[in-house]
Formats: structure tokens, sequence, C-alpha cells
């Protein structure tokens, strides 16, 4: 028997991004359109084999969140598979809440580089694997800048270096989203994944830019990915789930099915 | 019906869903004295090893006892390490003991030296562990089938491994002895493959 990770599977990654209540999806984090029904879409997902999913409250920093609990209880009560979400979640009590609504995992992003003590704090109280630290960057003089406030805000960081420090803090995984290749459909960037997940102990979900079965293929060699993230071509039907898992597999990726 | 012990360490409300939605009885007993209500115990549990510290000696003495009166039980996750002696993750909390061994860190590297995430998050396969020395499997657990996991610690592989999934080493991802059951992996979040392990756990109890 030789030890390995053979049996290991790539796991992908289904987004549902929602503003009151309802799965949006836009284009670099703007022009929201509507793409359904969020305990419609996970129960969809699920049954074409979705290895988990993610809940992002897209508007939380800046409006009212009192719909978002309501919206994982609906996506949880029917899913048994990993539910992440994240959107606003400022302090141990937010995450506590969505996690008691149903979530196994809460994301933090603006709040963390504002304290990051907010990773750890999550961390003590319900382990490391339920804190994942997401981090919007985007490519500035040949590194990339993180930016906080649903990628609006420059944070004055450097992805790799924020990555470390949040493992080092007690996250248990990092979804990191370019927002030059979110909604383009042009492939992740696979530069700033493998810089990410060469850098860090902790999985690396990539996020932004699928476009195609073979850009996940991209990211799980060249980018080093261990999970990969969609929305749009999931939404739009452009790239059904078992498509994707039938090309990683011929590709010797090995993938749940 | 079925004690799912709430002892603050994690994924209670995802256990009791999954367990509803396979059609089992459930209830929350307040404390130790609440077993004598039950018809099987599930103890859950995802995080530290030190959060089992809660099961203090009242908790330990009574499922200890009821286990060895036959009572099905089923370890989860942290449920299931808390069966064994100990845990390198919190050296000063001893385990049930129930299951000889020591719950250890799995290696961040592969044995030919390329680097391994950890913790193992994400869906891994499970080899039923059969043939001389391993005495009985897991009801509904299918050969080969993936299973969620997230966890940086793990069992050994002794005689009591029912199951056996390799993430740079081999370890226990399902260990039975007698009317004891534990599983590594989170049947509560393993979709289909995770709900016949606990329907299968379920109808083991009725009978």
């Amino acid at each position: 028997m030789t030890p390995s990770r053979d049996g290991f599977a790539r796991r992908l990654i289904a987004c549902l991004d929602v503003r009151a209540g309802r799965v949006v999806k836009g284009v670099k984090f703007e022009g929201l359109r509507d793409a359904g029904d969020p305990a419609a879409l996970a129960a969809r997902y699920d049954a074409e084999g979705i290895d988990e999913l993610v809940v992002l409250d897209v508007t939380a920093t800046i409006e009212d969140r009192l719909a978002l609990s309501r919206t994982v209880a609906a996506v949880a009560a029917n899913i048994f598979i990993p539910l992440a979400v994240g959107g606003g979640i400022r302090s141990v009590d937010d995450a506590a809440r969505v996690i008691d609504a149903g979530a196994d995992k809460v994301g933090v992003n603006t709040a963390a580089l504002a304290d990051a003590a907010l990773i750890s704090g999550i961390a003590a109280r319900f382990g490391s694997q339920a804190v994942v630290v997401a981090i919007d960057a985007r490519r500035d003089n040949g590194g990339y800048a993180v930016c906080s406030h649903a990628g609006r805000t420059p944070a004055g960081r450097e992805a790799v270096a924020w990555a470390r420090e949040a493992e080092s803090r007690g996250a248990g995984e990092i979804l990191l989203t370019s927002i030059d290749a979110d909604g383009t459909l042009q492939g992740f960037d696979c530069a700033l994944t493998a810089a990410v997940s060469d850098a860090v102990g902790i999985p690396v979900i990539a996020s932004g830019g699928a476009g195609s079965a073979a850009h996940f293929v991209e990211v799980f060699t060249t980018g080093r990915a261990d999970a990969a993230l969609a929305a749009t071509i999931f939404h739009d039907d452009t790239c059904r789930v078992r498509a994707v898992k039938d090309t990683l597999r011929r590709h010797g990726l090995p993938v749940r099915l | 019906m079925i004690a799912l012990i709430d002892y603050g360490a994690g994924n209670l409300a995802s256990v009791r869903k999954a367990l509803r939605a396979c059609g089992a009885e459930v209830f929350e007993p307040a404390g130790a004295d609440g077993l004598v209500l039950a018809s099987a115990i599930v103890l859950p549990g995802v995080g530290h090893f030190g959060a089992t510290a809660a099961l203090d000696n009242a908790w330990r003495s009574a499922i200890r006892a009821h286990i060895e009166a036959g009572m099905p039980f089923l370890g989860i996750c942290l449920g299931m390490q808390w069966l064994f002696e100990g845990s390198d993750e919190a050296p000063g909390t001893p385990g049930l003991g129930c299951l000889p061994g020591q719950v250890v860190r799995l290696p961040d590297r592969t044995e030919t030296g390329d680097r391994l995430k950890v913790p193992h998050a994400g869906w891994n396969t499970a080899r039923a562990a059969t043939g001389p020395g391993h005495e009985q499997g897991i009801p509904g657990l299918v050969d080969g089938a993936y299973y969620y996991f997230t966890h940086a610690y793990a069992a050994p592989v002794t005689s009591a491994a029912a199951a056996i999934t390799e993430y740079g080493v081999p370890f226990a991802s399902a260990v039975r002895r007698a009317n004891i059951c534990g599983v590594q992996f989170h049947p509560e979040k393993s979709g289909t493959a995770g709900l016949a392990v606990l329907r299968a756990f379920i109808e083991g109890a009725r009978s």
C-alpha cells in the first residue's frame, strides 16, 4: 500500500451570491442581476453532484442582512453537504447566528482585515474547520493587493502575506477570489492561486473567472488549488457540474462521482 | 429514541437534521441521567479534542455503562476519536478508552515528500477493512464510496478499523467493536452515501 492522497477528490463548489433573499450575479463585483431562488438552486446543485455550497451575502457590509439567517436555514433544510456562509460576519456572535441557522463554516473578509483577532475568535469557539478567510485580490504592480468591502476598497495588504497571517491565526481554509477574473469567464488567475496555495498549509479554494471545464483543470494543475468555486457558469447552465467532473477525471484528477 | 449528546462541540444541528431526515426520533438529554430513555447514543463533534473535556465523569460513566450493556453507539468525528485513549491534540484530556490507541496529527508531507494540506478537508474514499483481525464492518458503508472529512488528527489503523482512508498515511476512517461504531467522516455532510450510514445505524438500533 503506497501512502498517497490518490482517493482525495478535488472539490467543486457552487457559490450563491445572495441579495435580499435572491441569488444574483454580476461582473467584476458590479451590475448584479437575478439568478434564482437560493434553496432551489442549492437543491439542484446537490442533485447534480456539487461537493459544497457557499452562500455569500453580497450586500451584507452595506445593507441590512436580517434576511440572511432565513436564507441559510432554507438552503440548509434539504441538503446534506458542507455549507459555508459569508458576507458581513463582523463578530463571533454573527458567526454563531449563521452556524445556528445551518452553516458548517463561516467566511470572514472585511471584518477580519480590520481586526484579525476575529479569525482566532471564531476558531476558538467553533474550530478552525469552521473558519474560511475570504481574500479578494487584484493584480497590482506585479503582486496582488487585497481589497475589502466586496472588492471596492484597497486594504493595504498583500495577498500572500495576508493568507499566511490568516493561517497563523487559525483559518481552516482560504477562499481566494481574483477580482480581475471574477465574472469574465476567461479562466481562473492561476498565478495568484498557485502563489497563495504554495504559501500556506491549509486548503485554498480558487474563485473568479471559471468559464469552461478546461479552466478547472488549469486551476487544479497549474494553480495548485485544493477546490474551485464558480457561480455564473453553473447558474447559466454553461457548464454542468457533472461535465466538469468528467473532464477533471479524464485529466487524472480524482473527483467524487 | 436516539440520544444525541450535546457537549458544545459543533455540528449538533446538522446531525439532528440528518438523523430526523433518516426517520429517527432524536432527543438531547440535559444530563447523563437522561440516557436511560435512549435506545441508542450518537456522539457528534467537530473541532478541538479538548472540547471533549465537557464530557465529565457523569457522562463518561453513564456512556460506558450503556455501551457495556449493549446499547448501539455511534461516534462522529471527535465523537469517534473520543473512543480511543486520547489525542495528541489535547494530551491532558483522556478519551473514553474503550478502543486501544492514540489519535495523532496527520502528516504535512507524503512519504515521497509532496506537501499535504492539513486539515484534511474534503471528500475522500473509505475502503472497507476486512479479513483477519477486522471483526465487523459499518452497516451502510459502501466500500470505495466518497465521504466528507474535516480533521487534522486521525485514529490509528488497529483491529477496530472498519474502514481505512489514506491521506499521506492510512488512518481509521471508521471503527467498529461489537455495538460501538465510529466514523471519522461526517455522515451528516456526505450526501446520500452518508445518509445511508445513518439510516443503517438507526435501523440497527430498532432491531
